[in-house]
């Protein structure tokens, strides 16, 4: 393994963080999680801005830290670049100062580190605003001095903390869309620090789902999304997730409810579906629709041009709804309803 | 409208005072403005331009920036470093340091002076080592006017300096150090600039209490002209004999002050925060 290779447990009061982590050189990996997961502490170890209490990281075939042989290396002699949560770019320097500091720090001449520094800027987009403060810089431009910075000496690792947090809708897409590529052409490993999803999916070419402080889910994004692992997943790619046991097509869920499906699997099984995929009605539904439970309204929320309406009752679904539906079946917090999903809507894969 | 909004917090403040507070407070104003009043008042304004360049004014005047300049650069030297320390870093007795740096501000200036002549002068504990082995002798020499007075403006610049760290972001410092800043590139580089407003406060605060300073100096280096005569010990021997002269140098003192409070005001203060 030439790229990252961290096993880290780092214990905080109440909080216990426990995951092991695999980037190979060019690959990036999104650590994808709620806020207070653990995520950010993870990537403070890895950048040894925290030690960890238990366990080791590897770069490049190099040990960075391992608490067994007791070997550490300082956050200052680590081939590791990060970009802040808040970029963090030193006020009182220019642009280019700060994409400089980095090769100053290592002893780079003046001249050379500031011509690398312009080549950097250049790269991102940002020759015209060399000379400014950060202070004048808008979020989006901040954000690529910032990366900038964070790969002029050329790190083996790159780690980026909400890279996109900052950002207003306005810019963040343009700016999803040029980390992207510069993340793309950056040939080290790079670990992304995310709670959206969306930016998860985009940026990286694999997903780790951090919860509660230990790893609940990975793989490739596809996977992820079409077979979420967890409720915060399903949530996050918008799946509606239950869990159950299957018996021949059909699935025993923990509350009681049994819904049929079409998959093959047996035991312990996760059944998703789409929001889409659910109708409502006023009373017992007499369709084609196999799987019927009652349920009734929680809260009801425009998503641009459909309605999610959250139900709660024996299986607690999501269901997408059109305006004129709502209208018709009068929905609104607490009224009684019907959710239908047809078995060829599920996926089922196992627990 | 907007500006009746505008006016409404402040008219509230004051229906809400208690009136008896009112008068003391004035008195309080009083007492402040009144020696400053007198201090003009009593300004010989056509004399003034003799008074101030008599050859002894000048003298004291130039010793005394002089002076107040060298401690305010021996107060940096040492200062900011005690700053740092006081501000970053994490060991027992921290809280007792913080006590001890702020003696000279509790200190009765002259019982400094006594006690720099315990410590440094030609029997003190510290003194008698340089007299012995070098033949050197502090006291009564311009050097201990400077020693004297950043002994008595130490607190202001390192009590600055310290706020000026504690408020600054240190996530600043991790960035420096993921850039593979050493601790002493990051300190250089990043830390200091940071706090450069703080530091610049606290110096003026420093350079100010120095060029006031008299008790600690004229204990522990006396008053020969043109040595370690600073102007305030030339206003006091002015007052007992000519005391126009001393209102004008006092004047002169007076207005300097007034430059410093500008300058605080208007470039750090407002700018820090």
């Amino acid at each position: 393994m030439s790229g990252l290779d961290a096993d880290v447990r780092v214990r905080r009061g109440s909080f216990d963080l426990d995951v092991a982590l695999e980037v190979a050189p060019g690959e990036v990996v999104a650590l994808l999680g709620p806020n207070g997961a653990g995520k950010s502490t993870l990537l403070r170890v890895l950048a040894g801005l925290l030690p960890c209490d238990d366990g080791y990281v590897r770069l490049a075939g190099a040990v960075l830290e391992d608490t067994a042989s007791r070997a550490r290396v300082d956050t200052d002699q680590r081939p590791v670049g990060v970009v802040f949560q808040d970029y963090l770019l030193f006020p009182h320097l220019s642009a280019r100062e700060n994409v400089a500091f980095g090769l100053r720090a290592r002893g780079v001449d003046r001249a050379t580190a500031r011509q690398r520094a312009d080549a950097w800027l250049d790269r991102v987009g940002l020759s015209a605003y060399a000379g400014q403060r950060p202070g004048r810089l808008s979020g989006g431009q901040a954000q690529r001095v910032a990366l900038a910075r964070a790969l002029a000496p050329e790190p083996t690792l790159l780690l980026l903390d909400e890279p996109l947090a900052a950002l207003d809708a306005g810019t963040r897409l343009g700016v999803r869309a040029d980390l992207r590529r510069h993340l793309a052409g950056y040939d080290g490993a790079a670990v992304v620090v995310t709670h959206d999803a969306v930016d998860a999916m985009v940026l990286a070419d694999r997903l780790v789902v951090v919860e509660d402080g230990a790893v609940a889910q990975s793989g490739s994004p596809r996977e992820v999304s079409a077979r979420p692992r967890t409720e915060y997943v399903a949530r996050l790619v918008g799946l509606n997730l239950l869990r159950g046991t299957a018996v021949n097509g059909r699935v025993d869920l923990e509350g009681g409810a049994t819904v049929t499906t079409v998959g093959h699997a047996d035991g312990d099984v996760f059944v998703a579906f789409a929001p889409a995929a659910v109708t409502l009605f006023s009373g017992r539904p007499d369709s084609s629709a196999r799987n019927s439970w009652a349920g009734r309204v929680e809260s009801v929320e425009t998503h641009g041009d459909v309605v999610r309406v959250a139900l709660t009752g024996a299986v607690p679904v999501v269901a997408d709804v059109t305006p004129l539906a709502v209208a018709d079946l009068g929905l609104r917090a607490g009224t009684d309803v019907w959710a239908a999903v047809k078995a060829t809507e599920t996926t089922v894969y196992p627990a | 409208m907007r500006a009746a909004e505008r006016g409404r917090p402040s008219r509230r403040l004051t229906t809400g005072l208690p009136g008896a507070l009112v008068p003391l407070a004035a008195v309080a104003v009083l007492f402040l403005v009144l020696p400053v009043v007198g201090l003009l008042a009593r300004t010989p304004w056509t004399t003034l331009g003799d008074v101030l360049t008599r050859d002894e004014s000048l003298q004291a005047l130039r010793l005394s920036l002089v002076c107040a300049s060298l401690a305010t650069l021996a107060c940096l030297l040492v200062g900011v470093p005690l700053a740092w320390v006081l501000a970053r870093g994490d060991f027992p007795g921290r809280s007792l340091l913080r006590a001890v740096v702020t003696i000279p501000l509790v200190l009765p200036p002259v019982v400094g002076g006594v006690a720099l002549f315990t410590a440094l002068g030609r029997r003190g504990i510290v003194g008698r080592w340089l007299d012995q082995w070098f033949g050197y002798q502090l006291p009564f020499t311009t050097a201990a006017v400077v020693v004297a007075e950043a002994f008595v403006a130490l607190p202001f610049l390192v009590i600055a300096v310290e706020g000026a760290l504690r408020g600054a972001d240190r996530r600043y410092d991790e960035a420096a150090a993921t850039l593979g800043a050493s601790r002493w590139y990051t300190f250089r580089r990043v830390t200091l600039p940071l706090v450069a407003p703080g530091v610049a406060a606290g110096s003026v605060l420093c350079w100010a209490r120095a060029l006031g300073e008299f008790g600690a100096t004229i204990t522990f280096a006396g008053n020969f002209p043109g040595t370690t005569r600073t102007m305030p010990v030339e206003v006091y021997l002015a007052l007992q004999q000519d005391p126009e002269a001393a209102i004008a140098l006092s004047l002169l003192l007076l207005l300097v002050s007034v430059a410093v409070l500008a300058l605080l005001r208007e470039r750090w203060l407002t700018a820090a925060r």
